[in-house]
């Protein structure tokens, strides 16, 4: 019989996949608060530091837990995907903004 | 239209009301950073902060992620009891998030700092709240099939209905990393 | 002590039998219902409609139910307009009108509320339904029960507003519900409530339509048709829908931290404590302004239909209108906040949102010119649908325009708020959105139902609408130039806003009228259906696939899947005599279910004993919403093949 369609991605799905996911998740999350707990940079920097992490950590669950790829029937998933995060940017970064602004002229 | 497209075309669905549930959250937190230095000179969001507790919360969660995928490929090999164990696993782990986030808001509150004491609280407690709630929801869901994996055995319908969860849990695991770097490990420095 | 926990906070006080006018429309309202009920008892049609209408997944039926239900919450939202327009030619100097502050305040914002939410988008979502699937092919859309309970979640939003009006009051903020003002301590009692959960129980129906549709149009697609090979309306209305994905969680978002300041004391928006207002207006107008959009792509869709068929010629520059569309779905995210300029977020950003929105009218631009490019040197019937069209396009642009000037934030300083806005946005949604609406409503109608409609009714209504609305509204352009505010029940003598009051009214009336002749020509159209009846299934020599079934389209669409190899797939295939093969195969459909009808009925429940703070059925409503949905997962036999032998016979009998 043949495999449907959960089973054809399962070819991308694979127990490597998941523990390398696993491995990498811990270990960036670590770092995170380790670079938190013991101050391990300046303010600024640690800001970006952890938003890095973040944003690494992201992409690396998306890839081993989500099978995020870019392959021909990977696509369908990952442009909606990227979409998405392309509207989050805007409204969060346009909110900041215009918050920022607000509050500025008009709490002052 | 066969039965692969059409699991292939619910299981795309899923994934788009995930993106949906993306925005949900985004919303979310674009109002916590706007919000969360309106403490109106009450409780700082640094001085309810508990890293070493979020941190053993994260650790259980990304556990959890784990376990649900040796759930997946159980599934693939047709193993109905793996499949129910490694989900009971991922049920034990998720159930602890919860009762961990459940503790850490009882114990706030008793402190008296509570979602009402300011914008900055409320901010948190529904951010906070809000991927508890997913959480839970997802436990309730989890129990359900693990009911119908007794009622129905590994049927596509099943396999499909797993794969949504697992999406469900993947994306709250994701979202996750956000809350503890925004709300907790920011919230720190 | 017991009532209290029987019912909450619901009292007999709610009831305002007090107020004539109310009580008055509450008992019109109850006698239409009374009517509706005793008929279908006189003529035993319940279990008809139970099994035929209330259960059905099928998307022509929903599609029509939609309509229905804009039609009604139509007259509604007119009665409320005519209401206003009455009360502002009769409140001048001494007088104060008939109708005072508080109730004039619940009904702009019903207006508001209704117009937008009740009528426009479940006219759109029927629309949508009823034609998107046979334009691309389909059986049916990708979640045929989805579509059931989304529809039928928009009924109980609307059924909750409509109970607003007999138990309770309805929000008298304004149609988007300001905080502070729509805080608990500037709005105690429950409209605020009726509107946060009407919204947000028609929210979730919006969204999973929207899912449904996305879904249904990346993956049902008949073969051959590539995207380039949509129509036009199929590509708007999945540009529609992409914006309702992205853009109605934060409607949701933003109504539930309303909904948790007013219900557990939070402080997201309140005036005290460290909540910051403007963030809700942030929040509101990031989904608002896409809203506009999700509103007007469908219409724009329907004219690009309209006008390619009554000009019998291609539609000029397809790829510009895709990727126009492309466009405005885009830039629709980054001009939200030329909808508060003047809430004092400097010259920075308004500048930058000023010229996002002055660039969006671009494509906007580019597809008027193609719809005239496409009636350039084209054979032109002047049949309703084509009225409509031209009517838009004068109408629209002028609405445009205005739009563009508020565009430039140094004007909008002046104009904002004014009734030049409320022009404005009139403008854009009559001449746009309800003129294209009613257009594809005459357009499709026999595609639904098998018989056209009476054109010389049909002609009436159009003008009386267009006449109707210059007449109305561009004395309000005027007005607000002079400086009269808007949503005012009451101002003082001497300014001279009163005769242009007065002729707005008139034109209200005239639109009143117009809306008599749709009536009219509904009623003289099914009374002669068999002499209007369309025989082919074409009726205007259409040029996409929905013309190439019979009329009324079968349940199953398409007894042979079409195959596609161009644009216009079905004016091809006549310009080529292409008749496609009859080989039939089983068609696999989904079953009727009573559970999005159910559940929808049950998540009301649960609203209104949110709205009324009778908790014991809030626990126990939701309780019972999760239970009906685990107990619809346990139904496994939700679908059934049509075999050959059975379509046969159907495809014989029509």
């Amino acid at each position: 019989m043949a495999h449907n369609q959960v089973e054809h991605n399962s070819n991308l799905k694979t127990l490597p996949s998941y523990m390398v996911g696993f491995a990498v998740s811990i270990i960036l999350t670590l770092m995170a608060f380790g670079l938190v707990e013991w101050r391990v940079l300046t303010d600024n920097y640690l800001y970006v530091g952890i938003s890095l992490l973040a944003i690494i950590q992201l992409i690396v669950q998306s890839m081993c837990f989500l099978r995020l790829n870019f392959n021909p029937e990977g696509r369908w998933n990952l442009l909606p995907f990227l979409f998405t995060i392309l509207i989050i940017t805007i409204l969060a970064s346009g909110s900041l903004w215009i918050m920022y602004n607000l509050n500025y002229n008009m709490m002052n | 239209m066969t039965h692969h497209d059409a699991d292939s075309m619910d299981i795309f669905g899923f994934w788009i009301y995930i993106l949906s549930d993306c925005i949900l959250f985004s919303a979310i937190f674009a109002s916590y950073a706007v919000l969360h230095t309106n403490t109106y000179g009450g409780t700082e969001i640094k001085s309810i902060v508990n890293l070493p507790y979020v941190l053993t919360e994260t650790m259980v969660l990304l556990v959890s992620s784990f376990t649900y995928g040796l759930a997946i490929l159980s599934l693939y090999k047709n193993h109905l009891c793996k499949v129910i164990t490694w989900l009971a696993a991922t049920f034990v782990c998720g159930f602890t998030f919860v009762a961990m986030e459940i503790y850490e808001f009882v114990h706030l509150y008793m402190e008296g700092n509570n979602w009402q004491g300011s914008a900055a609280l409320s901010s948190f407690f529904t951010l906070v709240g809000t991927h508890s709630l997913h959480v839970s929801l997802g436990l309730v869901w989890m129990l359900i099939l693990m009911l119908q994996l007794l009622f129905f055995g590994l049927t596509p319908v099943m396999k499909k209905r797993l794969t949504y969860l697992g999406l469900f849990w993947a994306f709250l695991d994701i979202i996750w990393i956000f809350v503890f770097t925004i709300v907790y490990l920011m919230g720190a420095i | 002590m017991f009532e209290k926990m029987l019912l909450g906070n619901l009292t007999l006080q709610a009831i305002p039998y007090q107020n004539p006018i109310i009580a008055g429309a509450g008992i019109f309202m109850m006698l239409v219902a009374c009517i509706i009920m005793g008929s279908l008892f006189y003529y035993k049609k319940w279990t008809w409609l139970w099994r035929e209408w209330i259960t059905s997944v099928d998307h022509k039926k929903i599609g029509v139910m939609y309509i229905i239900l804009a039609a009604v919450m139509l007259l509604r939202g007119i009665a409320d307009a005519v209401m206003m327009r009455i009360q502002q030619v009769m409140a001048v100097g001494d007088s104060t009108g008939y109708l005072p502050p508080e109730h004039y305040n619940q009904i702009f914002t019903a207006h508001g509320v209704i117009m937008i939410f009740f009528m426009a988008m479940p006219f759109m979502f029927g629309l949508i339904n009823i034609v998107l699937p046979l334009q691309i092919g389909a059986r049916d859309v990708a979640f045929p029960f989805l579509n059931s309970l989304s529809f039928w979640l928009a009924v109980v939003g609307a059924g909750l507003v409509n109970i607003s009006l007999v138990i309770g009051d309805f929000a008298a903020t304004g149609w988007l519900a300001y905080p502070p003002l729509s805080e608990l301590a500037y709005s105690p009692g429950v409209g605020v409530d009726y509107y946060i959960w009407a919204l947000q129980i028609s929210g979730v129906g919006t969204l999973l339509s929207g899912i449904n549709f996305v879904v249904t149009v990346f993956k049902m697609r008949c073969p051959g048709m590539t995207f380039m090979r949509m129509p036009i309306f199929t590509w708007t209305a999945l540009c529609s829908m992409i914006l309702v994905i992205l853009a109605f969680p934060v409607l949701t978002v933003t109504l539930a931290l309303l909904f948790l300041d007013r219900y557990f004391g939070m402080h997201f928006f309140t005036a005290d404590m460290g909540g910051n207002a403007m963030m809700y207006i942030n929040l509101i107008w990031i989904w608002g302004h896409p809203e506009v959009y999700i509103l007007i792509l469908p219409a724009f869709g329907i004219y690009s239909e309209v006008v390619a068929t009554f000009s019998k010629k291609y539609l000029f520059g397809y790829a510009t209108m895709v990727w126009a569309t492309a466009c405005i779905t885009v830039l629709a995210f980054i001009v939200w906040l030329h909808h508060f300029f003047t809430m004092g977020a400097g010259a920075n950003v308004n500048a930058f949102f000023g010229v996002a929105t002055m660039i969006i009218s671009v494509p906007t631009g580019v597809k008027v010119f193609n719809w005239l490019f496409t009636m350039y040197k084209g054979r032109i019937k002047f049949t309703t649908p084509m009225l409509w069209t031209m009517g838009f396009i004068t109408t629209f642009v002028i609405g445009g325009m205005t739009g563009v000037l508020m565009a430039v934030p140094a004007i909008d300083y002046q104009v904002h708020n004014s009734l030049f806005l409320i022009a404005h946005f009139h403008n854009a949604i009559i001449g746009g959105v309800v003129f294209g609406y009613l257009a594809g409503f005459t357009y499709w109608f026999p595609k639904a139902f098998g018989f056209k409609l009476n054109e010389t009714l049909g002609k009436y209504a159009f003008w009386c609408w267009i006449i109707g609305f210059y007449v109305a509204f561009m004395p309000l352009y005027v007005l607000g130039l002079m400086g009269m505010t808007r949503r005012l029940n009451h101002y003082s003598a001497g300014n001279g806003w009163h005769p242009y009051l007065v002729v707005a009214a008139i034109g209200a009336f005239i639109i009143v009228a117009g809306i008599v002749f749709q009536i009219a020509q509904l009623i003289v159209s099914i009374k002669n259906r068999e002499q209007y009846k369309d025989h082919t299934g074409d009726p205007w020599d259409g040029r996409t696939l929905e013309w190439s079934i019979p009329s009324p389209a079968p349940f199953y669409n398409f007894a042979v899947t079409p195959i596609v190899n161009s644009r216009d797939a079905f004016w091809e295939a006549k310009q080529q005599n292409i008749l496609q093969e009859k080989t039939y195969e089983d068609i696999h459909m989904p079953k009727n279910t009573s559970a999005g009808f159910i559940i929808a009925m049950l998540s009301g429940l649960v609203g209104f004993a949110l709205i009324w703070h009778i908790t014991w059925l809030i626990i126990v409503g939701l309780v019972s919403v999760m239970t009906a949905v685990i107990i619809r997962s346990f139904h496994l036999d939700i679908d059934y093949y049509l075999t050959v032998p059975e379509i046969e016979k159907l495809e014989s009998q029509s």
